[in-house]
């Protein structure tokens, strides 16, 4: 068989060339990928290194602090995120996981169905301060206040979306040959969704609902003329109510050497409970699979 | 086309098909079907791949409804009954007309509830009684020995074959007339096909089984009428030993004797 | 047992709910329609190139708030676009096996950290050392050239279009870096066997054979980082420096953009025109996502359509 040694001086020289032109692009992509992990563990290490700095006890049980006091906490602002993020996501996932059912097993080649799917691509790569721009007009502005329930809504709008997406993507994986087979015995349509189609997708479908809840922990946007923010407790959500990235927002912008410690201490707390809530989604997803 | 489709004297049928046309939307896949299915035997459904073998065995439980574009026209009577009526409650025909697919498709639960699924749907039994049909349905499907102890379980944590059988064991559960059966051992080992062949043969004493099968060997082992299949066409029914022995059409014998796949 | 209402009641709700999404997204227009419509009575389609934003005399303009978005947009593109395509090759094409799994998901992770993270990150840490470490120096050594003179001039203090820009690009990264190594990752190998077999270097294969292979995999993916750039606020609004004056063409300047302008101004905003302008930008902004991603979508249905139907 004929060696690279009796390859002509021409082609051994433009053979040298793409040598040369591949490792160097190689070399680039290497690079991009230690750039990428490089973000983040620089941004992971900032967080936690200067979050557990300004965290202690105080910042679960004390109320927002005005600027430059000596003690304060977040606790209010905890409460708010917690009380806001859990109602958006139950009110939320029913129906999208109502909506995703109807994509994948009623509407498939429906007028609705495609109408349906394209909207729903609409909302999800909405802009979501344009959200908070329309629960103010059709919430706020209504019942002149600002208030937890408008927060609530605005975050169950970007809620929906998602575990639309996830669901109808899940269920569409389902093979036909199982739903046929819950048919051949008889089972009503209604029973074989939710009772066959639906349980073989549930971890997946879970999965969507908790990278949803992930998602609705970090936002700030919708809730800034929404939920609006309050120095002081309040568990009545028809006030103004104050929520952990909406207080780092204002405090972290913001001159003073408490207040920002403090916006540590709350993206730090943040940031924990959204790569868990990932991790976990992650985990239950490989578990079933 | 019209093949010889009169049973002998002493059968009776079970399925009666009259005439019957089916299109996937402007394809014509099934043309004039006449066929009697002998009450408790076995009949086979061969034919080279695309013959409409499936298609016709799926319109005997009307699971072709799923499907929008797949429309049947004509008559199936079973028991008299004309199950292609949009007035019958088509749950109520697959509660009588039973059907195993071709992959083994467990529910996502444990065996128990497998079995127990079906039966809800029709039946209001107690613990006690449930507890005595799953037993029953996997005794006659051969599987309970081997999962006797762990019900519990996830059905899809079987063997391929017995999973096939469990899937056999659900559609008797909810005592059926008919079993349907479409190429049940395509997706599974010699030796599982083995078995399920020998539970084939049990059924029949108490089942009428139409099977569709690839495999003419297969047919030959275990049907009692043949049905040959070609694009379409009914070509010839009969005994499965005349029609292997002394075929009536030169189609038939073609292909019997392998002179096409 | 036999109840053939809840099969009705089933259906019912399933078809109320894919109703009730359409009708979000007409109340989100109609909403936004409404809200602005002062805005949109007084100025017309010249909001979208006047630049005076004046809340005491009551003027207003979207231009520089319009400029900011796309212009940070495009800087973080810019960026994120080769650098995804060289993790998305690493990780299908160089990575060992075993660490294949935790890159990517370190990857993943990064998708998930909130933009309220990178902006307050990218404020406090990273824009002063951006300031040292890249604007002085840029701006030293571009001094009096030309074009990009103009471009490096202006306070190099860390906050700007390119520093917001900066931290888009690593904020969408992930998002785009994810598409493009799903859609490589499925590339069938013989597609690459019989390249490799040929004697392509690995280079030449992603480039000549994946790449088009994948094309409207990653025109996807491209695509969904935009509109996540575009319609980002927390991470540009710690670091754009919410100045609603466009003075320069240079990258170092403050700006706005238009989801700062929302979040900075429109709480304290009183009725009238203030808020109806701000309302009119978030419409602009909504019209602006919603074209790119038809733009994506009749890309993408163009691509398929040329070339069967692949991917």
């Amino acid at each position: 068989m004929s060696t690279l040694a009796s390859l002509d001086a021409g082609r051994l020289a433009m053979h040298r060339k793409r040598k040369r032109v591949n490792v160097v692009a190689l070399a680039l992509s290497l690079g991009a990928m230690a750039f990428g992990v490089f973000w983040l563990i620089w941004i992971l290490f900032e967080t936690v290194h200067l979050g557990l700095g300004g965290l202690s006890w105080q910042v679960f049980t004390e109320m927002t602090p005005p600027p430059q006091a000596e003690t304060g906490g977040l606790a209010n602002a905890i409460y708010g995120s917690l009380m806001m993020v859990g109602l958006a996501t139950l009110i939320g996932t029913p129906i999208g996981i109502m909506a995703g059912i109807y994509l994948a097993e009623y509407g498939q080649r429906t007028w609705l169905g495609r109408t349906t799917q394209f909207i729903n691509d609409i909302l999800l790569s909405a802009p979501s301060i344009v959200i908070g721009l329309f629960i103010y007009a059709v919430v706020v502005s209504r019942f002149k206040s600002f208030s937890g329930w408008a927060g609530v809504l605005a975050l169950a709008l970007i809620v929906i979306p998602v575990v639309i997406r996830t669901t109808e993507n899940m269920l569409s994986l389902v093979p036909n040959a199982l739903r046929e087979a819950a048919y051949a015995l008889g089972t009503p349509k209604w029973k074989v969704i939710l009772s066959i189609t639906l349980k073989a997708a549930r971890a997946g479908v879970v999965t969507g609902v908790l990278l949803a809840l992930a998602r609705v922990s970090g936002e700030t946007a919708p809730l800034l003329f929404t939920a609006l923010s309050n120095q002081f407790w309040t568990s009545n959500l028809s006030e103004p109510m104050a929520s952990l990235p909406v207080t780092i927002f204002k405090f972290a912008m913001s001159p003073y050497e408490n207040w920002q410690q403090l916006a540590w201490a709350g993206v730090f707390l943040i940031t924990l409970g959204v790569l868990a809530l990932n991790i976990l989604a992650r985990v239950l997803f490989r578990n079933k699979h | 086309m019209d093949a010889k489709v009169d049973l002998s004297v002493t059968e009776k049928s079970k399925i009666a098909v009259r005439d019957l046309n089916f299109y996937y939307g402007s394809f014509h896949a099934l043309k004039h079907i006449n066929l009697n299915i002998p009450e408790k035997k076995v009949t086979a459904f061969i034919g080279p791949s695309g013959c409409g073998k499936s298609t016709l065995l799926r319109t005997f439980n009307r699971m072709f409804e799923l499907y929008p574009e797949q429309r049947a026209e004509g008559e199936i009577l079973v028991d008299g009954e004309n199950v292609l009526d949009k007035r019958l409650d088509v749950s109520l025909i697959r509660a009588k007309v039973g059907m195993v697919f071709q992959k083994p498709t467990p529910f996502p639960m444990s065996i128990y509830d497998n079995i127990a699924f079906g039966v809800k749907l029709f039946e209001n039994l107690s613990r006690v009684e449930m507890d005595e049909r799953v037993e029953w349905a996997l005794k006659k499907s051969a599987l309970w020995n081997e999962v006797k102890d762990k019900l519990g379980q996830s059905g899809s944590g079987l063997s391929g074959g017995q999973q096939q059988r469990l899937c056999i064991a659900r559609g008797i559960a909810i005592k059926p007339e008919v079993l349907l059966l479409d190429e049940p051992c395509s997706a599974l080992d010699p030796i599982s096909t083995g078995k399920i062949e020998e539970l084939i043969h049990e059924l029949k004493s108490d089942y009428t089984v139409v099977i569709v099968t690839h495999n003419m060997q297969q047919a030959a082992r275990v049907s009692d009428y043949t049905a040959y299949m070609y694009l379409g066409d009914l070509i010839e029914f009969g005994p499965t030993r005349d029609l292997f022995m002394k075929p009536q059409k030169k189609d038939t014998e073609d292909y019997i004797t392998g002179r096409f796949g | 047992m036999r109840a053939p209402w809840a099969d009705r009641l089933f259906a019912l709700a399933a078809h109320g709910a894919a109703w009730l999404t359409l009708a979000l997204l007409m109340g989100i227009l109609l909403s936004l329609i409404a809200g602005a419509a002062p805005a949109i009575r007084e100025y017309g389609l010249s909001f979208l190139w006047r630049s005076e934003w004046d809340p005491v005399q009551d003027h207003y303009g979207g231009l520089v708030m319009i400029y900011g978005t796309l212009m940070t947009s495009f800087i973080a593109l810019l960026i994120a676009v080769p650098v995804s395509f060289g993790i998305a090759l690493f990780l299908t094409e160089l990575s060992p096996q075993w660490l294949k799994r935790p890159l990517g998901v370190a990857i993943e992770l990064l998708a998930a950290v909130p933009s309220i993270v990178y902006g307050m990150w990218g404020l406090l840490v990273f824009s002063p050392l951006l300031a040292t470490y890249v604007q002085q120096p840029l701006q030293h050594i571009f001094k009096g050239v030309p074009v990009l003179g103009a471009l490096f001039s202006g306070p190099p203090v860390g906050i700007g279009l390119l520093s917001a820009g900066i931290i888009l690009a690593i904020m969408i990264i992930p998002f785009i870096a994810s598409v493009m190594r799903d859609v490589f990752e499925v590339t069938p190998p013989m597609l690459k066997e019989s390249a490799y077999g040929l004697g392509s270097t690995t280079w030449e294969v992603v480039w000549n054979v994946v790449l088009p292979y994948t094309k409207t995999g990653v025109v996807g993916g491209v695509m969904l980082g935009l509109g996540r750039a575009l319609g980002e606020t927390m991470a540009v609004t710690f670091l754009i420096g919410n100045m609603n004056q466009l003075n320069s063409i240079s990258i170092f300047e403050a700006a706005n953009s238009i989801t700062s302008a929302l979040a900075n101004e429109f709480a304290e905003a009183g009725e009238g025109l203030h808020q109806a302008s701000l309302i009119y930008l978030g419409l602009v902004l909504f019209f602006i996502t919603f074209v790119v991603l038809a733009f994506s979508k009749i890309l993408l249905a163009q691509l398929r359509k040329s070339e069967g139907s692949k991917s």
